[in-house]
């Protein structure tokens, strides 16, 4: 033992008795619990235990739940008044409050996101989402579109992992509000918290078919996407699959939001508050272990203050608390899958045999479940795979810049365009960089802040529309002029 | 004098502040209504698509960049040349349509007044769809409509000069650079449209008009990695899944339109969020 002086955290476990969890699911279609046939496992990422049994949605369950749908759309939800409607929102935000513990926990043992995240950032703004969006029910005409804007109808939606319950909230919220009825399907590796949400559904006494949760992997979401009763298909995930339904949709009158990948730039101009920016940096690229389309996974630094932010960047990283995602002192937890973790290797590896330096975060991984250690990549140049590619993983390119104009194009230079950081005191440099940048949301001395009134989505690549806010809520209104 | 000879004008593209023949030295026949000769336009290639989304590329930083109200001035300059210019435009669309003078004057008319309708959207878009977003937290959000990039759009056939300012005005009103497939059979307005482009301050690039096959040239723009919209208006509703399939490789934003009407610039318009703490 040396001489090494350290306070050590005493583990805080948060308990897992509220939830119950059943061995087997089924399809939440027409208000009730409906049996699947095929089934296939859940697991904890952090300890790889099996969870339970998620149904497999084939053809036969998806048309139900699309029948379901329609059959809601036109005998109830598009004949309730606005005000009517918006009071079932408000319920489920009530309820989604009430139960919000078991909801970051669930979600916590599903997606392996620490506890403090998923209790203070997912379930809390997934609530948010409904309590914004319920205001608006009533308030259709008013949001731009004219004065008799209309649903679409049946709205399908596909959602990512990273965000299970949020990126329900995202997708729900709006679509009922404004008279959309909805099919949903979770993502493979986490249907557990859009399950509870189903019961969050009947306990609101939301009319039958309204929203229906069919569960699955990526053929159940093509199933969603080519079914010829859908009006309307909202998707957050990968660009290559966003390309993919973009395609499946062309020969269709189908509306379309996409909210694809990134590979956002997060810019430090040598008059940034280097403390904070340090901190913004960490937030950045190692928030919800980097499973995040808008992370700042590109930190683009100006030469003159490299050496002093990479000295303090590895000192911070080096205090970052890896491990049970349960325990409230948490900062990194586990890798949601084993897919997902093996992606982070590869294109890592490439990082290496491409000549940039890596440096990864002295810690103690667990050996179950999936890990990987915060880690950053210096001497990155813009033709690295890994300055190009989405990681999605708890992994930092670092490439650096000289003046204002280079750094903006190395920002620029990326097919995607969700989001981008900027790091300055000067605030005329702060607007210009913000106008500069072709990304959709830009954090100005701040990183990675999500609120249901502020629009979020991406230019270029990075997908079609909005969510959030008045240009959110219009993807799922007819009105506008365009087709 | 009735003896004298005709100086007749060659009718080219317009690209870059330019007027050159299409690299392909192909051409095409455009006959009036009664099947007489008119004039031999350029059949556009791809090289000279590729050569307009360069001048667009190239001068798209630069106009974005350029104030409202600036571009708003450049719109109604554009609006007063083509007021100066009436006569030749109306003589140009009954020679090539066979429409009444009547009609011509109406379109002529339409097309001036159209201009400068949209020229006084560029500093009013943004209080439109722009918004201060009331997040929870103490910082300053807010959400503002900004140019997309590069833009192509294809013209409808009819009314060839009403048509070509419709597909341009609403697209460089918010910022973006265009290129411009005009008529194919009545693509002598959109030429001639170009020399009040050229005369209207209008910076070299901001405009590209090509001629040719609709056929053609839109697939080519549907695939090029370089446009980031296009208003497919001009093309007919069979060829629409076609070209929405191919323009998915780059998640091209495809629209086609019926009206003019704000939200046919904000089509091809971005919304950017930006966040900065309050604070001490």
């Amino acid at each position: 033992m040396g001489e090494k002086l350290t306070f050590e955290y005493a583990p805080a476990p948060e308990s897992r008795a509220l939830v119950s969890i059943k061995p087997k699911y089924g399809h939440f279609i027409g208000g009730k619990f409906v049996a699947g046939s095929k089934h296939f496992p859940t697991i904890n990422p952090a300890t790889e235990e099996v969870l339970s049994q998620i149904a497999l949605a084939g053809k036969n369950d998806i048309d139900a739940a699309v029948k379901a749908a329609r059959k809601a759309y036109t005998t109830t939800w598009s004949k309730m008044s606005g005000k009517e409607r918006g009071k079932y929102l408000f319920r489920i935000a009530r309820i989604m409050q009430e139960r919000s513990r078991e909801f970051a926990v669930l979600e916590t043992l599903d997606n392996g996101k620490p506890i403090r995240e998923s209790r203070d950032v997912d379930v809390p703004l997934a609530a948010a989402h409904f309590f914004y969006h319920a205001g608006w029910a009533d308030k259709l005409e008013y949001a731009g579109l004219g004065t008799t804007p209309k649903a679409h109808g049946v709205a399908g939606q596909i959602i990512p992992w990273n965000f299970p319950l949020l990126m329900l909230a995202w997708k729900v919220a709006p679509a009922l509000a404004a008279g959309n009825t909805v099919v949903l399907k979770p993502a493979e590796t986490t249907s557990l918290t859009a399950l509870l949400f189903a019961e969050v559904c009947q306990q609101a006494e939301l009319p039958a078919g309204v929203v229906n949760i069919v569960t699955g992997d990526g053929s159940t979401g093509a199933l969603i996407v080519n079914h010829p009763g859908i009006d309307k298909i909202a998707f957050t995930g990968s660009t290559e699959v966003g390309k993919i339904i973009a395609r499946a949709v062309a020969p269709t009158n189908k509306s379309v939001t996409l909210e694809l990948g990134g590979k956002a730039a997060n810019i430090i101009f040598e008059d940034a508050a280097i403390d904070e920016s340090v901190e913004g940096i960490v937030n950045g690229i190692f928030f919800n272990q980097g499973h995040v389309c808008c992370a700042g996974s590109r930190l683009i630094l100006q030469e003159s203050i490299a050496d002093e932010v990479l000295e303090k960047l590895k000192n911070r990283m080096a205090k970052i608390r890896v491990g049970d995602p349960m325990d409230k002192n948490t900062d990194l937890g586990a890798i949601n899958s084993k897919e997902q973790l093996l992606k982070i290797r590869e294109l890592t590896a490439v990082g290496d045999s491409e000549g940039a330096q890596r440096w990864s975060a002295p810690c103690d991984l667990p050996g179950k479940g999936f890990w990987f250690a915060p880690t950053i990549f210096t001497g990155v140049t813009q033709a690295h795979r890994i300055a190009r590619e989405e990681i999605f993983g708890p992994v930092l390119s670092i490439l650096t810049f000289r003046t204002p104009q280079e750094g903006i194009d190395k920002a620029n230079n990326t097919p995607f365009g969700l989001s981008a950081g900027i790091w300055s005191e000067k605030g005329s440099k702060i607007l210009w960089a913000s106008q500069q940048l072709r990304a959709g949301v830009i954090w100005a001395n701040t990183f990675n802040k999500f609120d249901p009134t502020s629009p979020f989505g991406g230019y270029k690549e990075s997908g079609w529309g909005r969510e959030g806010g008045r240009h959110g809520l219009s993807a799922y209104l007819k009105g506008v002029s365009h087709e | 004098m009735s003896n004298r000879i005709d100086v007749k004008k060659t009718y080219k593209l317009f690209i870059n502040g330019a007027f050159p023949r299409t690299e392909s030295g192909r051409t095409y026949e455009v006959k009036n209504a009664k099947g007489i000769f008119i004039a031999n336009p350029c059949l556009a290639s791809r090289k000279d698509l590729k050569d307009a989304v360069v001048a667009a590329r190239a001068a798209q930083h630069g106009w974005n960049k350029a104030t409202a109200y600036n571009k708003g001035q450049i719109l109604y300059r554009l609006a007063e040349m083509l007021e100066g210019r009436r006569a030749q435009f109306v003589d140009e669309i009954v020679t090539v349509t066979g429409v009444t003078k009547a009609k011509a004057e109406k379109e002529v008319t339409d097309s001036v007044d159209r201009l400068v309708w949209y020229a006084g959207w560029s500093d009013k878009i943004s209080s439109l769809s722009g918004a201060l977003n009331p997040v929870a937290g103490p910082y300053y959000n807010f959400t503002i409509p900004e140019s997309m990039g590069v833009i192509a759009a294809i013209a409808p056939e009819v009314p060839s000069l009403l048509g070509l300012i419709d597909s341009l005005a609403p697209i460089i009103v918010g910022g973006n650079t265009v290129i411009v497939l005009a008529s194919t059979k009545a693509p002598l307005s959109a030429m001639s449209f170009a020399e009040v482009i050229a005369t209207s301050d209008v910076p070299a690039g901001v405009i590209n008009i090509l001629t040719g096959k609709k056929d053609e040239i839109t697939p080519w723009m549907a695939s090029h990695m370089d446009i980031d919209g296009l208003d497919i208006s001009g093309l007919g509703a069979k060829k629409h899944a076609e070209i929405k399939f191919a323009g998915a490789e780059n998640i091209k934003r495809i629209y086609s339109f019926k009206n003019a009407d704000p939200g046919r610039i904000l089509a091809f318009m971005e919304n950017k969020t930006v966040w900065h703490p309050i604070g001490l």
